[in-house]
């Protein structure tokens, strides 16, 4: 019991930040009119492209002699920088045609 | 001070996903939000290039591969983005997460790799109970202990790969190059399958196997791969959207899984953040079309076609012609377009829009009736009306305008299939059974714009052509549109 209290107490941002992230996610999204389903979908699907920032972290602490962590590296930043400009253009492309046109 | 800026650029990378997120739930911010969200997280890859530092103080490395990967990505990704049509958005939005989802399943590879050589596998055994007091235990004490890290890579690798295999089926079924198939008990197959996943992981966690970890680790990416595909393969029809949402918020739990990996807050708030915001959108396109998320996995729509597929087919239907077409809605008071897939395939949002012009100058009122899965994407068909600048009044959603199709004389269906069958209000042994529908049978003429009478995309027969006062109109709905303007024109 103690160790639960503990791995609660230790751990206790990171849960944090979970449930909050969970409840914000809801509660942002429940008031989407469907109009703008699919820019929010890519809208996310950029967002979770911050994956991105894990591929740097093992690319940057490949060892120069590493090649199969260099190579896998090099591919994942590639494919994660797809997945986040690939998104967030892609969600400004739809968005764009939104926008109000002067009354003429 | 370096330490104090790379957080605060990762905090500020958050609050920029969730206002950006807010912000792209209205349409007059959501442009604006999507720019904030992609200038938060600029912010976080650069801060996390040159300011982050591993435990020894150590700078990150070979930036050169880091930053060619950077510019290779970007040049690639925005060409691709630019030059897709709108109508293709669906299979891009579904490429795009596939790579997400390999970039996270790539790198609990090159983490195994690295926690196997730190760790002899030896050292990763032992029994379930101590597994649990070891989870526990370590952390509290350090946020490297071995067990945890290896359990935060395998689901990384699993839903990763799930997520890319699945997102890639998904693309080419939307593209058209792959065909919905079912296996035999293709359920018990997938049920299966996870099983063996999850035991894979256990037994990996516990060490009660003789196999080495590699061996285990290689079969698991593998049965993922195979379950990746084997989920998305039977789903087809009008569930596609909702899976490519689903795959969606899965590549937001596998980037939250790099956040626990390197106790990193951004990534952790940007993928669950998704995680729950992509379930929530997969439940709410759920909710549009009347199914539970259970019944669209286990689903109807590819576990057994033949219940309404072979029934009703032949039977007599009428044409009408070009000429009769024009003089019907000239001289009708209001008119409902329900646009489907066949005029984005067909591009023809132009001309439709033209088509409206030159009604609205003969007086009568017109109206699009929006299908939520319109498209096959939910607000896709708002998106390509939008581009050709149809005002955001005459777009009106299902519930809003079935009760006017009884005062409407004339609908125009064009391309649309599935979305107007009565089947799914009266045929409970047609797959689309339940799905709620424009109830375009109500009004007084319906005429339908199809290339043939060939099936549409759940492949199944649709009763309401045979109806007595349904008349077809066939050919390319580009093409039949600009023959009709030009008639309505010289009237």
């Amino acid at each position: 019991m103690d160790a639960i209290f503990d791995f609660f107490s230790a751990n206790y941002d990171m849960i944090t930040i979970v449930i909050l992230s969970i409840f914000l996610g809801i509660e942002v999204i429940s008031r989407v009119p469907s109009v703008l389903h699919t820019p929010l979908m890519s809208g996310a699907n950029a967002i979770h492209g911050v994956v991105i920032i894990g591929a740097i972290i093992v690319m940057g602490q490949a060892a120069q002699d590493d090649y199969l962590a260099l190579t896998l590296g090099f591919l994942a930043v590639i494919l994660g920088t797809l997945n986040v400009v690939g998104g967030f253009v892609v969600t400004d492309r739809m968005l764009e045609m939104f926008k109000k046109k002067p009354k003429k | 001070m370096q330490n104090f800026l790379l957080l605060l650029s990762y905090l500020i990378g958050s609050i920029s996903f969730i206002v950006g997120l807010k912000m792209l739930s209205h349409p007059d911010t959501a442009r604006k939000g999507n720019l904030y969200a992609a200038v938060g997280m600029s912010i976080a890859i650069f801060a996390t290039i040159f300011l982050y530092t591993d435990e020894s103080g150590q700078h990150l490395g070979n930036y050169l591969w880091i930053f060619g990967g950077l510019i290779i990505g970007t040049a690639i990704g925005t060409m691709m983005a630019k030059k897709v049509q709108m109508t293709a958005m669906p299979q891009m939005v579904s490429l795009f997460n596939g790579m997400g989802g390999a970039c996270a399943a790539i790198i609990s590879i090159v983490e195994f790799k690295h926690l196997m050589h730190q760790q002899s596998s030896h050292d990763i055994g032992g029994s379930i109970t101590q597994l649990l007091s070891t989870i526990i235990e370590s952390v509290t004490t350090t946020p490297s202990n071995p067990k945890l890290t290896l359990l935060t890579i395998l689901v990384g690798l699993v839903i990763g790969t799930v997520s890319f295999f699945g997102s890639m089926i998904a693309f080419g079924k939307l593209n058209g190059n792959i065909n919905d198939k079912t296996l035999p008990a293709q359920q018990v197959v997938n049920i299966g399958l996870l099983l063996v996943i999850v035991g894979l992981i256990v037994v990996m966690l516990t060490g009660t196997t003789g196999l080495s970890l590699p061996v285990l680790f290689w079969s698991l990416f593998a049965i993922s791969a195979l379950y990746g595909i084997l989920f998305v393969m039977p789903i087809g029809g009008a569930d596609m959207p909702v899976v490519i949402s689903l795959l969606n918020s899965f590549t937001g739990v596998a980037a939250a899984c790099g956040g626990f990996l390197y106790h990193n807050p951004v990534m952790l708030t940007g993928g669950i953040l998704v995680g729950s915001a992509g379930t929530i959108l997969t439940i709410l396109m759920c909710k549009a079309m009347n199914r539970s998320l259970t019944n669209v996995i286990v689903g109807a729509f590819g576990g057994n076609k033949t219940g309404g597929a072979a029934t009703e087919s032949g039977g007599a239907y009428k044409e009408i012609s070009m000429s009769d077409t024009a003089v019907l809605m000239a001289y009708s008071k209001r008119v409902v377009i329900v646009p489907g897939y066949g005029l984005a395939v067909a591009q023809a949002q132009h001309t439709c829009h033209e088509l409206e012009k030159v009604l609205e100058e003969k007086g009568v009122e017109l109206t699009y009736a929006i299908h939520p899965v319109a498209g096959r994407m939910p607000g896709h068909m708002n998106v390509l009306l939008a581009e050709a600048d149809v005002p955001y009044e005459k777009l009106k959603e299902m519930e809003e305008i079935n009760p006017e199709f009884a005062q409407t004389d004339v609908v125009l269906i064009l391309g649309a299939n599935d979305v107007v069958n009565p089947a799914a209000k009266n045929d409970p042994s047609s797959p689309i059974y339940g799905m709620p529908i424009l109830e375009v049978e109500n009004a007084t003429h319906v005429i339908v714009n199809k290339r043939s009478m060939k099936p549409g995309y759940a492949g199944i027969e649709n009763a309401l052509f045979y109806q007595p006062k349904t008349s077809m109109l066939f050919g390319d709905a580009k093409k039949v549109l600009q023959d009709l303007v030009s008639e309505l024109k010289g009237m």
